[in-house]
């Protein structure tokens, strides 16, 4: 056990600002950029530091006020949380840059409220990643789904209604998940999560252990919105704030499957997840493949570039479901590296959705005519982004990609491999549709269309994060023998 | 044969990447814009041709650019097969450039740097995919490719363009992606690399014959850029595009790219002895026999000069798989040789079909009646082009369809021969009434033709210089023929 | 049958959980009235908190306050005290309950400014106009 304890100022650092944010914020509005910013950027460099470390001499655990675990609540850092701690703090500091001007020109007169909800939620990302405690968990899953509920209602119009909905659905999810634990504890008489792993198979399996599982993973599967869960999904993150949009689309899901790893391997453990369940591990596989397909359906119907991109988030939520229950290192791989690549994805595309809102106010595919013209470096990001989420190499995209399609065909999950081709095919054709409107549409009235990009700090975080996709794929050798062959849970 | 790490093969590939850069900054200055555009252009050809004595050596050169998947990085490669590749397109190019100049000038076309840019980046992707070193490295560049090639077709905007470019990135795009990048991880699965190797990688990996055919199916379609039927569609829809880009990219770069990165597959990841084995020759040579022959009837009924030209061509690109599917050493040198021959002789045509629309405005092989009376020098090279595509001498044509079929006889595939000979009759069929009816047909519309003059220099002499090369290729065939053999039987 | 029915005697006070969960459940899919469901989810949340604190009781325990001196001396019997561990989580879940509720409420009554009404048929009838 070392003592370092940077990690804890990497999520009490946002949590304490949230609190000046809102006091300070009250006095007016200008102090809140530079608080938000100043914890988030110093949260950034200190994740990297947690992750050096942890790198270089080995995951430890943290009592939090020195209470002995499994008593006390437990911190775990390892390879993987500390990587989640890193990519969290990074894009939610890129998505601050870009929400900052959104929200003052969306929320004006609220940006201390805003502010103050969006770092807590923060922070609570953060909890989440390196608890190691299951209660733990929960209260924190609900911090985070509580800020989610009223940055969400912040919206416009029929958001609160959407907020309200998802509020009906994350609460039954968070049941859920509160009912597995409560099982897991009767069981075993403990909420650590290694303790509880160390007495389950002296148990020997039974249909309590499999009912607190099932119960767990479904409230999970809420949260992450797996396909059939999905339905609360598209409306609460496409009439979310544009702001809110930008932090809550990239890291939500991503986190929620992190947390489903997590459970699934430092409590269950893979051998009695796979060896002795194996009609439920290829279940699993048919059911995200199926939820690739159909999500990537619903996406093609849509007329709206954000409400598509939440249904390709549910799509992509298949993608990592799928990777991680084709039990084998390669797809756990895939998984591991698709959260990082697709939370990065994803906040290159909501970045654009915001620039493009933040300047004309619309999505709608007819509203994108000659964008190209009038935003050439946002839409050479939103190309980037687009490329990526089809696959195309030296984009981050193709490389998960191509751990999972790998991983499918070792397991010999054929379905799983041809949904994932699927998927790519319909995203190439959802993307070019939008790039065909976007460049060559409403070019006939050339003289008209002026150059009119967003502000320099939305572009900052835009290009970025473009450039970031492209030099994850080229650097994912290293990234995946350095850090993710590191993070892969015990077992693989 | 020893490689050397150098920095040479990142320049070549890149110089015209990173050119795209000062050409789209100089967007308001044509004449600075276009100098760019040649100086880029002749530099490549350079640092291409400084390559060239060390590889006839028999020596190479590698760099790689990152580690991406173990066993995978994406690394480039200078071998003599990719060599031969990289000379052609690099050569050609160059004329193409000078030829652009003239015609977008003359036709006063719009969007210019965005055209001469895509240009750009798509050569530096053609390159790239000649010199990779592995399967993975290749994917990605004729991705590129296919993205940078995209806006070209779709030059015009119009709903026409449009229609044409969803076809052509459904075509493309859904084939590699659909098909060829799951036979690449397939492949990967079984052998653990994707490196290309002479003999190739498949050998004795414990793939079943069933397997090894299914993959062979899924590369031969998955790169749909070869035009291999029925995956053929997209190249005729393609010819909306501006002429030099057909000349270009669908009669050199793009579709040849397809034929290389299946010749690459057969050659060195499969290998010459294990589709032999398994008998697998037999597939390659009857889905390249069956397009050869249907393409070149359908290019008989074809109006459209361009057309016609476009389903020329993807019965010619069949050649090439057709000669590497005999499985004999001279069958695999034709087809390797064809790359080259078809290239400069498709390209003049390409190049006297928009001279002609840009002098004349035809189209339509029927109203050309009489037209080379007015323009005798484009029509004689239009001649010279289709000798060579025909396969007789003195054009360079002959010498890759004499190795054909030399091929055929000593693989004893006398089908493959018959096929050869009726197609070689096809072809003489849709191009001789062209040059006939230029020279000799009275014309349809004599008071309006009265004005027609040659095509302007910068059009006239490309063209001109490559119908020369091509009969150079024929006295002359040495180089390419080195390089084919080398890139064989090191 | 019998069998059946001693299950149900032996753990009762599970099975009436079950029964307020699924009230719960059926108020929160079934009623059109927003703040029905959401006192629908109320009630699935007691049901999830009784069930918990139920898990820490024992038969002729009592509560666990003891004597510091006395347990010093004698030690404590844990037979004797029921288990107050699932009653703490209890009070963190329900200060997550009210929480809850209380945004709840607030975006019902952002939604009830929107739309005069918090009947969704209505709500649904308004967004189609």
């Amino acid at each position: 056990m070392t003592t370092s304890n940077l990690h804890m100022y990497v999520m009490a650092v946002p949590l304490i600002t949230a609190m000046f944010v809102n006091m300070l914020g009250r006095i007016s509005p200008k102090y809140v950029a530079p608080l938000t910013l100043g914890a988030l950027g110093f949260s950034s460099l200190a994740s990297l530091g947690v992750l050096r470390q942890v790198l270089e001499y080995g995951g430890y655990s943290y009592t939090v006020g020195n209470w002995a675990p499994p008593m006390g609540i437990e911190l775990v850092i390892d390879p993987l949380s500390a990587l989640m701690l890193l990519l969290i703090s990074v894009v939610s500091l890129l998505a601050t840059l870009s929400a900052l001007p959104m929200v003052a020109k969306e929320q004006a007169g609220k940006e201390h409220l805003f502010f103050t909800l969006y770092l807590i939620l923060i922070a609570g990302l953060m909890g989440l990643v390196m608890t190691g405690d299951a209660f733990n968990l929960y209260v924190l899953l609900e911090i985070t789904s509580i800020t989610t509920y009223g940055l969400i209602a912040m919206g416009k119009g029929r958001a609160p209604l959407a907020s309200f909905n998802y509020v009906i659905m994350g609460s039954v999810g968070a049941c859920f998940y509160l009912l597995g634990v409560g099982y897991l504890y009767i069981l075993t008489g403990s909420l650590n999560m290694a303790d509880i792993a160390s007495i389950l198979p002296q148990l020997g399996g039974g249909a309590a252990v499999a009912t607190a599982l099932g119960f767990i993973l479904v409230g999970l599967w809420i949260k992450m919105a797996l396909f059939p869960l999905h339905g609360w999904l598209p409306n609460a993150y496409s009439l979310a704030p544009t702001g809110a949009g930008l932090l809550v689309a990239p890291l939500m899901t991503k986190v929620s499957i992190y947390l489903m790893i997590r459970v699934m391997f430092s409590v269950f453990g893979a051998d009695y997840l796979f060896v002795q369940n194996p009609l439920v591990q290829s279940g699993m596989v048919w059911l995200a493949s199926a939820g690739i397909i159909c999500a990537s359906c619903m996406a093609l119907a849509q007329r709206n570039l954000k409400r598509m991109l939440t249904y390709i988030i549910v799509a992509e939520v298949g993608y990592m479901v799928g990777g991680v229950w084709l039990a084998n290192s390669i797809g756990m791989t895939g998984a591991i590296l698709h959260i990082v690549n697709d939370a990065l994805m994803t906040l290159c595309l909501f970045l654009v959705v915001a620039a493009i809102a933040y300047r004309t106010g619309s999505l709608e595919f007819d509203n994108l005519r000659g964008i190209y013209k009038r935003m050439p470096i946002t839409m050479a990001a939103f190309t980037v982004g687009a490329f990526s989420m089809i696959g195309v190499p030296p984009t981050a995209g193709f490389f998960s990609k191509w751990y999972l399609i790998l991983g499918g065909i070792e397991a010999g999950h054929w379905e799983y491999v041809i949904a994932l081709l699927f998927s790519s095919l319909i995203n190439a054709v959802l993307f070019f549709r939008i790039i065909e409107i976007a460049y060559f549409d409403g070019r006939g009235e050339q003289g008209k269309i002026q150059r009119d990009e967003a502000p320099l700090i939305m572009q900052g975080p835009l290009v970025l994060t473009a450039v970031a996709l492209i030099a994850i794929g080229l650097g994912s050798g290293p990234l995946v023998q350095g850090i993710i062959k590191l993070a892969l849970p015990a077992g693989f | 044969m020893s490689y050397h790490t150098s920095i040479w093969p990142l320049a070549a590939v890149l110089i015209s990447l990173l050119g795209a850069i000062p050409i789209m900054l100089s967007d308001r200055r044509p004449n600075l814009r276009e100098s760019w555009t040649i100086l880029i252009a002749f530099t490549k050809v350079m640092i291409v041709a400084s390559m060239l004595p060390t590889v006839l050596n028999g020596g190479g050169f590698v760099f790689t650019i990152a580690e991406v998947i173990p066993n995978v990085p994406i690394e480039l490669r200078v071998d003599a097969m990719g060599m031969f590749f990289a000379l052609v397109a690099s050569i050609l190019w160059l004329f193409t450039s000078l030829y652009s100049i003239g015609y977008m000038r003359a036709l006063d076309e719009h969007d210019q740097t965005r055209y001469f840019a895509s240009f750009a980046v798509a050569i530096s992707a053609t390159l790239g995919v000649a010199f990779s070193a592995n399967l993975l490295t290749l994917y990605l560049f004729y991705e590129m490719l296919s993205l940078s090639t995209y806006p070209l077709v779709t030059h015009h905007n119009d709903a026409e363009a449009k229609t044409s470019g969803r076809k052509y990135l459904t075509y493309i795009l859904g084939t590699s992606i659909g098909l060829a990048l799951p036979a690449m991880l397939i492949v990967y699965s079984f052998a653990g690399t994707l490196d290309f190797k002479i003999g190739g990688i498949l050998a004795g990996t414990g793939a079943t014959p069933q397997t090894l055919a299914l993959v062979l199916i899924l590369f031969l379609f998955g790169f749909a850029k070869a035009g291999l039927m029925p995956f053929h569609g997209w190249l005729p829809a393609a010819m909306v595009a501006p002429t030099p880009v057909s000349a270009f990219l669908h009669g050199v770069a793009v579709v040849k790219v397809g034929v290389f990165s299946i010749l690459r597959v057969i050659f060195h990841i499969f290998g010459p002895d294990l589709l032999f084995e398994v008998n697998l020759g037999v597939v390659i040579t009857t889905i390249a026999s069956i397009t050869i022959l249907t393409a070149s009837l359908v290019a008989l009924t074809q109006d459209n000069l361009k057309r016609r030209l476009a389903y020329s061509t993807i019965g010619q690109l069949a050649y090439m798989i057709l000669g590497a599917g005999m499985l004999t050493a001279a069958g695999m040198t034709g087809g390797l040789l064809h790359i080259a021959m078809h290239a400069f002789g498709k390209i003049t045509l390409f190049f006297c079909a928009g001279a002609i629309y840009v002098a004349a405005g035809k189209k339509y092989i029927s109203q050309m009646d009489g037209l080379g009376r007015r323009m005798p020098l484009t029509y004689l090279a239009f001649m010279l082009g289709s000798i060579s595509i025909i396969g007789m001498p003195p054009l360079g044509g002959f010498i890759s369809k004499w190795n054909l079929v030399i091929g055929a006889v000593n693989g004893d595939q006398l089908i493959l021969l018959l096929v050869l000979l009726t197609s070689t009759l096809l072809n003489a069929a849709y191009f001789m009434p062209i040059v006939y009816r230029g020279f000799f047909a009275k014309a349809a519309d004599p008071v309006f033709d009265e004005g027609i003059k040659e095509a302007p220099l910068f059009c006239l002499v490309p063209l001109l210089a490559t119908a020369c090369a091509s009969m150079t290729l024929f006295f002359y065939p040495d180089i390419f023929l080195r390089l084919a053999k080398l890139a064989l039987f090191p | 049958m019998e069998d059946f029915l001693a299950i149900i005697v032996a753990k009762y006070n599970y099975w009436l959980y079950v029964v307020l969960m699924m009230i719960g459940f059926y108020a929160m899919i079934g009623k059109r009235n927003l703040v029905k469901k959401l006192i629908g989810m109320n009630i699935f949340q007691t049901a999830i908190i009784l069930m918990f604190v139920s898990a820490g009781a024992k038969f002729n325990a009592t509560i666990p306050i003891l004597n510091k001196y006395e347990v010093l001396k004698h030690g404590a019997d844990a037979t004797k005290v029921v288990n107050p561990l699932p009653h703490v989580l209890m009070l963190t879940a329900i200060v997550v309950g009210v929480s809850v509720t209380g945004v709840a409420l607030a975006i019902l009554i952002r939604v009830y400014r929107e739309y005069g009404t918090l009947e969704e048929d209505e709500i649904l009838e308004k967004l189609g106009q």
